[in-house]
């Protein structure tokens, strides 16, 4: 009886260890490998999903899956200061692209706000009037698959005939130019 | 048998990890202190009742009492253990977004925990402009906290809101986790709930 007790202890303790490794054992994407595996809640509204090219069926999606050359990720929070002020910034880029005709349904933005409910990812959509899909990671399941990096953190991935998704653009804090920013895209992406 | 309770306890590792989403605006500086113990304090005060009065500095240089806003405001107090800790910090900044949330309410809200001013000046600056008032229960130390029995035994404050109507009675109370952030719908609820 004392072993059998000893024996789940040990299984346990491994477990939680297992868990907290982990938890903290990744890093965030690298610039020439592919996006880790996630799955990302579907946006509530049609217009994101419309905008996405999402199918109707199911409740998640992968990254892969938005009918985009180039998918923009914005790591955030609604309770980060930076973020809020980079806000309208991002709104601009979005701007940028759908304004731009060898742009517009090539290049794709998402925004992923680590740790919101998905109440608090609608109260920053609303305060900031972000037109293009917030999704909620409420548990942070999506920030530990990405390093738990600080925000605002943005990765740019392209997607590849074959449904192969690289990533073309790591990198913590704001963008500095929407201009340079989509160049350097649609060089990476070999977008004329 | 056996399995449920591996099952159930690999269940309980995966919640108690701790997770937050740290802001770029505070940089490398925030400390960590890790998991800790949920709630650690006990409650003076209920729903119901009448809040008890202060007066506090606040980071702007005025002092301010909550008496003040007898017949006039609601008004939410927002406990939070420590500046420069990581929940906290993201705290904080997402309220300040909501202010026509609170206005729509006829509420304000004031910040407390136990820094004092010099430390809370620096912290909140990087949360950028504040539209409520943060006020420091530094000395004599924790008293109000302790007033409303959310001063943890380490000296720091628990996480906690408190809903305050107009006439002074308390009418929601959330000590939460202190390692997790209450989700904002809760309190949003509630302070419609006021008019």
């Amino acid at each position: 009886m004392a072993q059998k007790i000893s024996g789940l202890i040990s299984v346990i303790l491994f477990l939680c260890l297992a868990v907290a490794a982990g938890a903290t054992g990744n890093t965030p994407p690298k610039v020439g490998s592919p996006l880790p595996e996630m799955e990302l809640l579907k946006p509530n509204n049609f217009a994101d999903s419309k905008y996405l090219g999402l199918s109707y069926f199911g409740k998640t999606f992968k990254v892969s899956q938005v009918k985009a050359k180039v998918v923009v990720i914005q790591i955030y929070s609604m309770y980060c200061p930076y973020c809020q002020a980079e806000a309208p910034n991002v709104n601009r880029l979005y701007g940028l692209i759908e304004n731009n005709p060898s742009l517009k349904n090539k290049i794709k933005i998402i925004g992923i706000g680590v740790g919101n409910t998905p109440f608090e990812v609608g109260t920053y959509k609303k305060k900031y009037t972000v037109p293009f899909p917030l999704i909620s990671d409420e548990n942070f399941k999506i920030h530990k698959i990405l390093g738990e990096v600080r925000t605002p953190y943005f990765i740019a991935a392209k997607i590849t005939a074959d449904g192969r998704t690289e990533v073309i653009y790591s990198r913590l804090g704001a963008l500095e130019n929407n201009d340079l920013f989509l160049a350097q895209l649609a060089k990476s992406a070999s977008m004329k | 048998m056996k399995k449920n309770t591996i099952g159930i306890i690999f269940v309980f590792c995966l919640l108690v990890t701790n997770a937050f989403a740290a802001s770029d605006a505070f940089k490398n500086n925030i400390y960590n202190p890790g998991e800790l113990k949920p709630v650690d304090s006990v409650l003076k005060v209920k729903v119901g009742e009448r809040a008890p009065d202060f007066t506090l500095p606040a980071v702007s240089g005025r002092n301010v009492s909550l008496q003040d806003f007898r017949g006039k405001k609601n008004v939410v107090i927002s406990f939070v253990p420590a500046a420069w800790t990581p929940v906290c910090s993201d705290q904080w900044p997402g309220y300040n977004i909501i202010q026509d949330v609170f206005a729509g309410n006829d509420a304000v809200l004031l910040g407390i925990t136990v820094d004092n001013i010099p430390t809370l000046f620096s912290w909140t600056n990087q949360m950028g402009k504040l539209w409520f008032d943060v006020l420091s229960d530094f000395w004599p130390h924790g008293a109000v906290a302790a007033k409303f029995g959310v001063l943890r035994s380490d000296g720091v404050a628990e996480r906690a809101l408190f809903v305050i109507d107009k006439k002074g009675y308390i009418r929601y109370i959330d000590v939460h986790n202190i390692n997790q952030r209450p989700p904002l719908e809760d309190l949003v609820r509630e302070l419609e709930k006021l008019k």
